[in-house]
């Protein structure tokens, strides 16, 4: 156990790293996953904004970038990346990489949960003399808030989850500090207290979410 | 001019497969729909009508023709004067289609925030709407916990909310059971009558048509093949759509099968007498056979009230001398619509 004491103040670094991480790219791919979702949803034949042309491109695109594994994603955007902020390596690149990746995941989350929305309630709306970008606003986005939340808690898993290679180009964070210090060092028991901060984290924010949508959708 | 003049409209659909044909949803209907009308269109689904109602305020836009609604032919309007059209056109619906995020005072406000009225006006409007719909108690429920009928008392509180001279209603009553249709009729009719809403009405249900409307129109395969007064068309149907429609509700001419049922028990000959006001009444028509000795004995029919005003289809088993019959029916035939069954 005397490891873990002397390991204290890194332990809590990768943790901040960690959180640092997660809540930068779930903000710069929320908001990015939200804009593409928002954009499939409304290009989709029948909805508000009927773009055979740009779906078609977006719906491509989605499918080629979403499924490819992180670690790969990761490495092969380096050169992104750099150009975007300025380097290559390190917490921020790996924020950037992590956000563009998510921005795919999350739209697609977005797009499915939107499409549950009745087409009745929204042409209620329309009937009502709101514009599109208003219905948008005050109907489709408020109507499916229940389940973008469980979806959005869904994502912030995943990107835990995607965190954890960040080392791979000297993000940090608690995956890079497990291996390291733990795998490495022949120490198991730092790879497990890794292990239960994650767990720790993953379900205070599930519960959290689970919570939150509950109160949305009153049930 | 008609409060909403409809002009050779079609609307055509492109082809749902590549290889497929337009579908003429809406093919050259004419229609004038008065202020104050409440106007019934009936047909089967896939007959055009959900789609004719949403064209009048322009949820879908013509292919062509022409659409003047208060005056200004809406088919050339922007989406932007659109918008403000349809403050002026309340719409409800089968499904409701009320807003599950907000409250039932929220659903009712929300037309009232699109046109963009101070808080303190919409406040007082609402208020105004769910008293005048029963619902006062349930301002802060969610439409989750209202019944059936309270839904639709909800859509029709939030349709009315802007004030609007039109209300469409689209299968307002189809999802709700006897009861509560006519609850939900009743409120409609009072809209009209207190309110002086013009109300168009869609439906594949003759009975909503006969207690509500005051003129129908009944349409088949995107053409309107019948219209008038509610009272015309239903004692007097021309077309066969608008025959199969009335019959659902109005017991006219037995058909072949009850023909054949009724052959088995009765040797007499059959007549039908259809009496509306205006013709001869029953009691001068039985007073004819009786003068002749004509036993007569009614095998099938009904008389039915529509507005206030009666009429009815019966046929009747003639037994006697058959010259004597022929001259009865020669005689009654200046005075009342007869046919001989056969």
């Amino acid at each position: 156990m005397d490891v873990l004491v002397d390991l204290a103040p890194l332990f809590a670094e990768a943790t901040f790293e960690t959180l640092w991480l997660v809540f930068a790219s779930l903000l710069f791919g929320g908001l990015g996953g939200l804009v593409v979702g928002l954009a499939l949803y409304l290009t989709r034949a029948g909805n508000l904004f009927a773009n055979r042309a740009v779906f078609g491109v977006l719906n491509v695109v989605v499918n080629i970038f979403r499924p490819i594994p992180f670690i790969i994603f990761l490495t092969a955007f380096q050169p992104l990346a750099r150009l975007v902020v300025g380097t290559g390596i390190g917490t921020e690149a790996a924020i950037f990489t992590l956000s563009l990746a998510s921005t795919f995941g999350i739209s697609r989350i977005v797009e499915q949960n939107l499409l549950t929305v009745s087409p009745g309630v929204i042409e209620a709306a329309r009937a009502a003399g709101a514009g599109p970008v208003r219905t948008i606003v005050t109907i489709v986005i408020p109507e499916a808030l229940g389940p973008l939340i469980l979806g959005y808690t869904f994502v912030f898993v995943a990107i835990v989850d995607m965190s954890a290679v960040a080392g791979v180009i000297n993000g940090g964070g608690l995956g890079a500090f497990a291996i390291q210090y733990g795998f490495r060092q022949f120490e198991p028991v730092v790879t497990w207290t890794a292990l239960a901060i994650v767990i720790v984290l993953v379900q205070f924010v599930q519960f959290l979410g689970n919570g939150l949508a509950r109160k949305v959708l009153r049930r | 001019m008609p409060l909403v003049q409809i002009r050779d409209v079609t609307k055509v659909y492109p082809p749902s497969t590549r290889s497929g044909d337009p579908v003429r949803a809406i093919d050259g209907v004419d229609l004038d729909i008065e202020e104050g009308d409440v106007y019934g269109i009936i047909g089967y689904s896939g007959a055009g009508k959900s789609t004719l109602v949403r064209l009048v305020n322009a949820l879908e836009p013509a292919t062509s023709g022409s659409i003047v609604v208060d005056g200004t032919d809406i088919t050339t309007l922007p989406e932007r004067e659109l918008r403000k059209l349809r403050l002026g056109i309340g719409m409800i619906f089968q499904q409701f289609n009320l807003f599950s995020s907000r409250t039932v005072r929220g659903n009712v406000a929300y037309p009232l925030q699109v046109a963009g009225r101070s808080r303190a006006e919409t406040r007082k409007r609402v208020d105004e709407l769910l008293d005048f719909v029963g619902l006062a108690d349930k301002a802060s429920n969610h439409p989750d916990e209202l019944s059936g009928g309270q839904k639709q008392r909800v859509g029709i509180a939030r349709a009315l909310a802007t004030s609007p001279r039109i209300l469409l209603a689209d299968e307002a009553t189809s999802a709700l059971d006897p009861e509560t249709t006519q609850e939900v009729l009743g409120l409609l009719r009072t809209v009209n009558r207190d309110f002086g809403v013009t109300i168009i009405a869609i439906t594949h249900e003759m009975d909503v048509v006969q207690s509500l409307a005051t003129k129908v129109a009944v349409m088949e395969s995107g053409r309107v093949v019948e219209s008038g007064e509610v009272f015309e068309v239903f004692s007097r149907p021309r077309s066969p759509a608008g025959q199969r429609f009335v019959s659902t509700v109005v017991k006219g001419v037995p058909s072949d099968s009850e023909l054949a049922a009724l052959r088995e028990r009765h040797a007499g000959r059959f007549v039908t007498v259809t009496f509306r006001d205006g013709g001869a009444s029953q009691s001068e028509v039985f007073l004819e056979f009786g003068r002749e000795g004509i036993g007569f004995e009614l095998v099938y029919g009904g008389v039915n009230e529509i507005q206030g005003r009666a009429f009815g289809n019966l046929t009747l088993e003639l037994t006697g001398a058959g010259d004597r019959v022929d001259a009865v029916i020669e005689r009654l035939r200046r005075r009342v619509e007869i046919v001989e069954v056969v």
